[in-house]
């Protein structure tokens, strides 16, 4: 591991001035992966930043109903806290989902969205990687993808060895239950305070693949707020993984389903597994509003939203079975989350 | 680069000089010589340096020791009290709840916060119902020790040696 200085700030503002002073400093909450990835060589900063006891770590009613998410609330604390359990059951289900109750018990409310992927190549650093080393190439072309991107990918990849490549996805439960929430994420940067949707903190390769978030350096995310949002009692997460426990998702789905008169009122879908970001389909939402709460509605709306799914080649076959597989679980979400005839 | 840190390990106080790269873990095995929690994987992947940490259980092997100043630590080592096994120790006893031993210290340390989570009511992915009272049943207990894993494969007797020390006969 290569040496690094360790920095305990008084206050958020002390590190926030901290690392945005130094190209090579981060910061450090959780550590779950951080860690992991000074080991492995991934991650080389001369200067880490704890930030662990800095940030709230409280769950607080907001004034317009709905909850604000200090960024030290541990991912255990947050699953556990009755409000998410009972208003939010997408989000408690998507952190009960994740990683073992030890790795919960430390990872946090502002870390878990900001952990990297769990590409293979992205974690070795004897491959090449645009991630890791921004023109390096995408060892994952044609390697093992079973863990990567359908969707947001271009139709015809541009290539092993262009700059840009990269079909990563984003490994975090709790993400894409965020991003089917409509959550807002308060950010503490270098020039003041701003507000971030939480479905635009995340984004595709496009052009840089080593940045998974819009969040610029120094910027430390403080809070994550949770809108009232009434249907959100009648949500679910569903994942679908290699071992039944303690493994990462190959696809997973958050959804939230509002049902009056046999018709989709309202309805918030994000999909996890199949993209660099925590995917809101967006698609299937429009689809839904308004149609008759069947089946046939589900299925529909399942293939608007993967009719630009790209398959990925590879070993063992590719990822292509992830296409029909994350169409399968959206339908059944959408189907448990169905009321019963009356 | 090094840092001064105080720790308190099963009850007793230390105070040492780490490298700012030294791992809880680390600290714990070759400054302190507690060997009770075990390098297993060392990336967080296996459990066996499971401890309780401020009173929840963590992994060592994530943790950097400078991070983690002013800690308290209870070791398996530390859990029993005036010579008396602690009852998930007692358990893993009774039902036989190991072969090779290795990851021992971490399960045992694991159940220990398993019992604890679950007296406080949070639920699981296994918990038929998110606002119920869990219950210490085979699927609860399983996948509340998935972080833990036994190469040996002794879960088998691992499984009933929580839910005994939980105090739920299986």
């Amino acid at each position: 591991m290569k040496p690094f200085a360790f920095a305990r700030p008084a206050d958020v503002a002390e590190a926030v001035r901290t690392v945005a002073a130094d190209p090579a400093a981060v910061f450090l909450a959780g550590g779950t992966n951080l860690v992991d990835h000074l080991k492995l060589g991934v991650a080389t900063p001369d200067v880490v930043v704890d930030v662990r006891r800095l940030t709230s770590r409280e769950i607080a009613d907001t004034a317009d109903g709905g909850l604000r998410m200090g960024a030290a609330v541990t991912n255990s604390e947050l699953a556990a806290d009755r409000r998410v359990r009972e208003r939010y059951p997408v989000l408690a289900q998507a952190l009960l989902a994740g990683a073992s109750g030890q790795l919960r018990n430390a990872a946090t409310t502002g870390g878990n969205p900001l952990q990297r992927t769990r590409c293979v190549y992205f974690s070795d650093v004897t491959t090449p990687c645009n991630k890791r080393e921004p023109g390096s190439g995408c060892s994952a072309i044609g390697g093992y993808t079973r863990y990567h991107a359908v969707l947001g990918v271009p139709p015809t990849p541009p290539g092993p060895t262009a700059p840009d490549t990269c079909i990563a996805t984003h490994p975090s439960d709790m993400a894409v239950a965020l991003a089917a929430l409509d959550a807002q994420v308060q950010v503490l940067g270098p020039h003041g305070e701003r507000t971030i949707p939480f479905v635009e903190l995340h984004r595709l390769p496009d052009g840089d693949p080593s940045r998974d978030t819009v969040l610029e350096h120094g910027d430390l995310i403080t809070a994550i707020d949770l809108p009232a949002l009434p249907l959100a009692v009648n949500s679910q997460y569903r994942k679908v993984r290699d071992r039944a426990s303690y493994a990462f998702a190959l696809v997973s789905v958050a959804a939230a389903l509002e049902v009056a008169d046999g018709v989709v009122r309202d309805v918030r879908i994000a999909l996890g597994g199949v993209a660099h970001k925590p995917w809101r389909a967006t698609a299937a939402e429009e689809a839904l509003r308004g149609a008759p709460a069947t089946e046939e509605s589900y299925r529909a709306a399942a293939a608007a939203e993967l009719a630009g799914a790209v398959p990925q080649p590879g070993i063992d076959d590719g990822n292509a079975f992830k296409i029909p597989l994350v169409g399968r679980t959206l339908i059944a979400v959408l189907r448990d989350l169905t009321p019963s005839e009356a | 680069m090094d840092a001064e840190i105080s720790l308190r390990v099963d009850g007793e106080a230390h105070r040492l000089t780490v490298d700012t790269r030294t791992t809880l873990l680390d600290a714990l095995r070759e400054r302190l010589g507690n060997t009770s929690p075990k390098k297993g994987c060392d990336h967080g992947q296996c459990g066996a340096c499971t401890v309780l940490l401020d009173g929840e259980r963590a992994l060592t092997c994530l943790a950097l020791a400078v991070a983690y100043d002013g800690a308290e630590v209870v070791t398996a080592d530390g859990l029993a009290a005036d010579g008396e096994l602690h009852p998930v120790q007692q358990a893993f006893l009774d039902r036989d709840a190991f072969q090779c031993g290795y990851c021992t210290p971490g399960q045992v340390c694991s159940a220990v916060g398993v019992l604890d989570e679950v007296r406080r009511g949070w639920p699981s992915h296994a918990s038929p119902d998110l606002t119920g009272d869990p219950e210490l049943s085979h699927d609860e207990v399983a996948e509340r020790m998935s972080g833990n894993i036994c190469r040996c494969a002794a879960y088998v007797n691992i499984v009933p040696a929580v839910q005994q020390a939980g105090g739920q006969a299986s």
